[in-house]
């Protein structure tokens, strides 16, 4: 287990060195140049030369990557272009909403997706079942913008049920994390649904029933622990699905979380914001893989981790 | 049949609805199990034996599987008609089943304990603490060593053999007056089949318990069996006390699985068998379905349906039985 978890972590931090390398490499093929954004459009080149050489960006590439890395491993991500300000704080003050955001997006779609499978499972090939997985190709098919204009339009607007966006309260989460879990939710109850299929297939499934076991007890309490496994897994890679998702989903609520910071880093041509983002990003998808492989014993005791 | 049957299934039919239609997989079955003693139902794979023992239990889905017709006496009720709520009071409590895979018919997230405690908190609703010492003895009479420390141990902790005894131990822990054993030792090496066996009839003694014992082997007939019935095709072509049906079978189908059994067989001498294969449900004839593979067919056969006819202490069905 030590000797799992040792290697995993040694992995994790190979990923994120690759994960380093793809960033600053990106942020210069973007054919933009974040010089001319700061300096404005009518400035002399001189002045853009000595922006260029106070940012350090006309050091050959190598150079610039080994003081990146260097810093990054400091824990420094560099200072913002626009904003005047340090990265790192800024991007730990926006996680907080975020983090949030995330975890009501992963109660949504737990909490939509694995009764609407459950049930589906257990009405298979009848009305039910065919009711829920048109409803889940639904939800999985809608965009995320479409979908959050469209509950702020019904439930904020002409419903008046939630505030229409901002931060603070938990009815404030409630529409965007139903719009960033939804589709999750859609693609959860087909998983659970395919899963709760084959686990009432097994031999000990009639067991249970011929234990004289109510046959929604038989699927809660020997189906569910056996065919939720594999949800498990997916979980922790929604935290990367995720982080796409929330550049959408607070640009149309309003949430003051990374993803509205990255969306105007990209706006503003921040570079050193959007490589930010994108490193704490992946820190936190490599995070979400690990946990979810720990978490299967848990769950099934015949997984053991090597 | 005779007033003391626990168990008596009379003219069973069960079909199941499939895409060419509907198919008839039992027919006509009839057979009773006495309380305390043991009835033997064998047949070869696909003649409708397991589907019996699991309609008995209503343990079928349905659809796609349904009972056609018959009824099924137990202890003053008719399982056929019987609502799922009452049914499901008699499942685990008073019939008590084992099937044949041991590996795949635990649920591998749960300990065993746990397991067997479950169908006590079903039927007498104990919660664990209380249910513990039960489970433990029932472990005991199963033949588990060291039951207290097996109690927190999972499936895939056990051997085939010991998980057999789990299910044994699990389907008696309630005392049921029957226990259903489905093909309860074929998954098992031959020693561990031989200890099922005694434990089987060692359990069958000290708690008064009928059992009706699917399988394929006669040699497990011939040692646990008071009678037996032979299955064919989805229906019973013979029955009767078991010594009397080995001593002089009048079926020709008993009559050749005999003969073709291993234990009959003669050093160096090619084993007998029976020919042809057996014809699957929805493609038997009117007649007899035994007939394309009979070595005494008549014209008779091909044409009617033999019924079951006595023949001393048992019954046969065939138009020109064995002398």
């Amino acid at each position: 287990m030590l000797a799992y978890l040792a290697r995993r972590l040694a992995a994790s931090l190979l990923i994120l060195l690759g994960i380093s390398v793809v960033t600053f490499g990106l942020t210069f093929m973007i054919p933009a140049d974040p010089v001319a954004m700061i300096a404005g459009r009518n400035s002399t080149a001189e002045v853009r030369a000595q922006i260029r050489h106070q940012l350090g960006l006309d050091r050959p590439l190598p150079a610039q990557y080994a003081s990146y890395l260097g810093r990054l491993v400091q824990g420094d991500l560099g200072r913002s272009y626009a904003r005047k300000s340090d990265v790192g704080p800024l991007i730990v003050s926006r996680l907080p909403p975020t983090l949030l955001l995330m975890l009501g997006a992963i109660v949504a779609e737990l909490l939509i997706g694995l009764p609407a499978g459950i049930y589906a499972a257990s009405r298979r090939g009848r009305t039910g079942d065919k009711v829920a997985m048109t409803l889940s190709f639904v939800s999985v098919s809608t965009p995320q913008f479409v979908l959050g204009l469209t509950l702020i339009y019904l439930f904020a607007y002409l419903l008046n049920w939630f505030p229409l966006g901002g931060y603070g309260s938990l009815s404030h989460l409630i529409l965007p994390a139903l719009t960033l879990g939804l589709a999750g939710g859609g693609w959860y109850s087909r998983m659970m649904r395919s899963s709760m299929i084959e686990v009432l297939r097994n031999d000990y499934i009639r067991t249970a029933r011929a234990k004289g076991m109510p046959e929604w007890r038989v699927i809660l309490g020997h189906g569910l622990r056996n065919a939720i496994v594999p949800i498990v897994a997916m979980v922790g890679l929604d935290v990367g699905i995720f982080m796409s998702g929330v550049v959408v989903v607070e640009n149309v609520y309003g949430w003051p979380g990374i993803g509205q910071l990255m969306w105007q880093a990209i706006q503003s041509l921040d570079i050193p914001i959007i490589m930010g983002v994108t490193t704490v990003a992946a820190c936190f998808i490599v995070l979400g893989n690990l946990v979810a492989d720990l978490a299967a014993p848990l769950i099934d005791p015949r997984i053991r981790l090597r | 049949m005779s007033a003391e049957a626990l168990l008596s299934v009379e003219g069973l039919t069960v079909g199941f609805n499939t895409e060419e239609g509907p198919v008839r997989v039992v027919e006509d079955v009839s057979f009773s199990v006495v309380a305390g003693e043991t009835l033997g139902l064998v047949g070869e794979s696909g003649c409708g034996k397991s589907v019996t023992a699991q309609t008995i239990m209503r343990l079928l889905p349905s659809p796609p599987a349904r009972i056609d017709g018959g009824r099924i006496r137990f202890e003053g009720e008719d399982l056929v008609v019987l609502p799922e709520p009452r049914m499901r009071k008699v499942r685990g409590d008073r019939i008590g089943m084992v099937f044949q895979e041991p590996m795949t018919s635990l649920n591998p997230t749960q300990r065993i304990g746990r397991q067997i405690a479950e169908v006590l908190a079903l039927h007498r609703g104990m919660n664990y603490t209380q249910a513990k010492e039960s489970v433990i003895d029932a472990l005991r009479k199963v033949g588990i060593g060291n039951a207290e420390r097996r109690l927190d141990q999972y499936p895939h902790e056990l051997s085939g053999g010991l998980r057999q005894r789990v299910m044994i131990a699990m389907a008696i822990v309630c005392r049921p007056k029957l226990l259903i054993a489905d093909e309860p030792t074929t998954a098992l090496d031959v020693t561990i089949q031989a200890q099922i066996m005694e434990l089987l009839k060692a359990l069958q003694r000290e708690l008064g318990l009928a059992i009706l014992l699917i399988t394929h082997d006669l040699g497990m007939v011939a040692e646990m069996c008071r009678s037996l019935a032979v299955m064919y095709a989805g229906r019973i072509v013979e029955t009767g006390p078991a010594a009397t049906v080995f001593a002089r079978p009048r079926h020709p189908y008993t009559a050749g699985l005999l003969s073709s059994s291993p234990r009959q067989a003669r050093r160096g001498e090619r084993l007998p068998s029976i020919p042809g294969l057996v014809p699957p449900p929805g493609k038997r004839s009117t007649g007899c379905s035994f007939a394309d593979r009979c070595g005494r067919v008549t014209d008779r056969c091909r044409r009617e349906l033999p019924p079951l006819a006595s023949f001393g202490a048992g019954a046969a069905a065939c138009w020109n039985p064995v002398p």
